[in-house]
């Protein structure tokens, strides 16, 4: 680790665990896939609950990933180490690298409590195309997504966004060739294996699907907590009926 | 200097410049949920500016951007413009750089173009408080949340100040603008995709900063980093500094809003101390990546 070029650790499941340095101030440790990044991802809350992380400021889930940032310095990080050798005290942050090596992982107890149900109309503009890639027809789309159950793997590119995971693969699809200008809030999409919902018009490249009823309830940064979907969340999309539903005033674009 | 204790007041927006932001220290905590750091691009600046209104450090004070501002305050208020150097008025009088003005009631306090550095600092005594977003007041333009840029007309609530700001006893210690903006780098942690070759270039190469730079990120122009691996990388967390190399192989340093993940790969990490001089640096400064 002191020369900065990470450390890997062989797990019991046959699984790596590779930890690389992100700056003098952080880790990121990379694991073999999405599942074992989110048991890595509960440990490390779990242990931060206990008091065990000190001074982290953030744990930063992606999709295979949890990123560790604002590790405070020791205060003999540096130094010549005190008893000879003439090497160095490592530092903190090579010192929580080594100990997150060590980590043994219980098995992954998904959360007990209950998923969010967020309303949708299954209207996209994609609809089309998404039924074509699956190979089902369009009024067969929203029976196939909303049986899904979701997780927010992690969040990014906006406030109150999830990467949410649970598509099983053959139903990944593939980002639109040419992206849209503009994607309206509210707008439930597809890309890859992930399904979201954009929190405030952007421009986006995901295939739309429909739309959720209240966009407004993913994100408000009055409330606690201000993201309706934090990373590790629950979610199930539940079929709205049309007609009862306003169609926004925001044009999808095309 | 007369007292100055008059509570609270307005700040209105006279001329607000190329891209004139409140900030703050930011909200660090919240990367988890897609939100980034936003806050002052040139911390010791901006914190000495607060520390000579008679500030705290984390007091939130405006950022301009090369070509300055003009603001009104309806109370009479001391004022501190420091970071980029520029000429300063009040009410058309110059007035002192880098060092506590009084500035009238009514009395148009004018910020004027840098003529060293990019971003401007104006602190207020008492701070400015437009209400806070996750417990802060910077202005994040990429997920925007905070107060948007300032727009003509506009007009911002100050603070009430704290005391008397501190007797100033000879000039401030500002920095001075280096010709040649070297980036200490510690590499990692997508080093591996890139060659041998490009990592050598990455640290002999001369970069020069690219106009495109914004408080996402410093944009460099110069030789492409070739990957040694292609393919998409899953997204994942990045960090301020963190140095990313889009599909064009030139390097991008990240600054305070950043996005909270990305799925280009980080070659290094530039550590945040050394992120303030790389926020005053113009285009067309002389970059060099050192190993820290």
């Amino acid at each position: 680790m002191s020369r900065g070029d990470g450390g890997t650790n062989q797990g019991d499941d046959g699984t790596k665990v590779r930890v690389l340095p992100a700056g003098p101030h952080a880790l990121l440790v990379e694991l073999a896939d999405g599942q074992h990044a989110e048991a890595f991802h509960a440990e490390l809350l779990r242990r931060r609950e206990r008091g065990a992380l000190p001074g982290v400021r953030e744990i930063v889930p992606g999709a295979r990933t949890v990123l560790l940032d604002g590790i405070p310095d020791g205060i003999l990080d540096g130094i010549e180490d005190p008893r000879g050798g003439g090497g160095r005290v490592p530092t903190a942050r090579d010192r929580l690298a080594r100990e997150l090596l060590s980590w043994q992982l219980p098995p992954l107890h998904r959360e007990t409590h209950d998923a969010v149900e967020i309303p949708v109309v299954y209207d996209g503009p994609d609809l089309d195309e998404v039924a074509a890639l699956w190979g089902v027809g369009a009024d067969e789309v929203p029976a196939l997504h909303s049986r899904t159950a979701f997780r927010v793997a992690f969040c990014g590119f906006a406030p109150g966004f999830g990467y949410l995971t649970g598509l099983p693969e053959r139903l990944h699809v593939p980002r639109r060739t040419t992206p849209r200008t503009k994607v309206p809030a509210g707008a439930l999409a597809l890309a890859g294996p992930y399904t979201g919902v954009y929190p405030r018009p952007s421009p986006g490249g995901w295939q739309l699907i429909g739309r959720m009823v209240d966009p407004a309830a993913l994100w408000d940064p009055a409330r606690e907590p201000a993201a309706l979907l934090g990373p590790g969340t629950r979610v199930r999309f539940v079929a709205a009926e049309p007609e009862r539903v306003p169609v926004p005033l925001t044009e999808a674009g095309s | 200097m007369t007292s100055v204790r008059e509570g609270k007041g307005i700040l209105h927006v006279v001329r607000p410049g190329a891209l004139t932001t409140v900030q703050d220290a930011g909200r660090p905590g919240w990367a988890h949920l897609g939100v980034g750091r936003a806050g002052v691009l040139d911390a010791p600046a901006a914190r000495l500016a607060n520390r000579l209104a008679g500030n705290r450090p984390g007091a939130a004070l405006l950022e301009t951007t090369v070509t300055g501002c003009a603001v009104r305050p309806d109370r009479t208020v001391v004022a501190v413009v420091g970071g980029a150097g520029c000429r300063v008025s009040v009410d058309g009088r110059p007035v002192a750089w880098g060092a506590p003005v009084r500035v009238p009631a009514g009395a148009v306090l004018d910020v004027g173009p840098a003529v060293s550095g990019v971003r401007g600092y104006l602190a207020f005594a008492g701070g400015l408080e437009p209400e806070p977003v996750l417990g802060s007041r910077s202005a994040d333009l990429l997920s925007g949340l905070g107060p948007a840029p300032l727009r003509e007309g506009d007009t911002l609530p100050l603070g009430e100040p704290a005391g008397e700001p501190p007797q100033c006893e000879g000039p401030a210690p500002w920095p001075g603008r280096p010709t040649e903006l070297v980036l200490p780098l510690h590499l990692g942690p997508r080093h591996a995709w890139f060659t041998a070759a490009a990592l050598r270039t990455l640290t002999t190469a001369a970069y020069r900063v690219s106009p495109h730079s914004n408080r996402i990120g410093l944009r460099t122009e110069g030789p492409a980093l070739e990957r040694a691996r292609d393919g998409e990388l899953p997204s994942e967390g990045m960090v301020l500094g963190a140095i990313q190399v889009p599909p064009d192989g030139l390097p991008v340093v990240f600054l305070n809003d950043h996005p909270t993940t990305g799925g280009y790969p980080v070659v290094g990490v530039v550590p945040e101390t050394a992120l303030a001089v790389a926020a005053q640096a113009v285009p067309g400064t002389r970059v060099r990546f050192v190993r820290a």
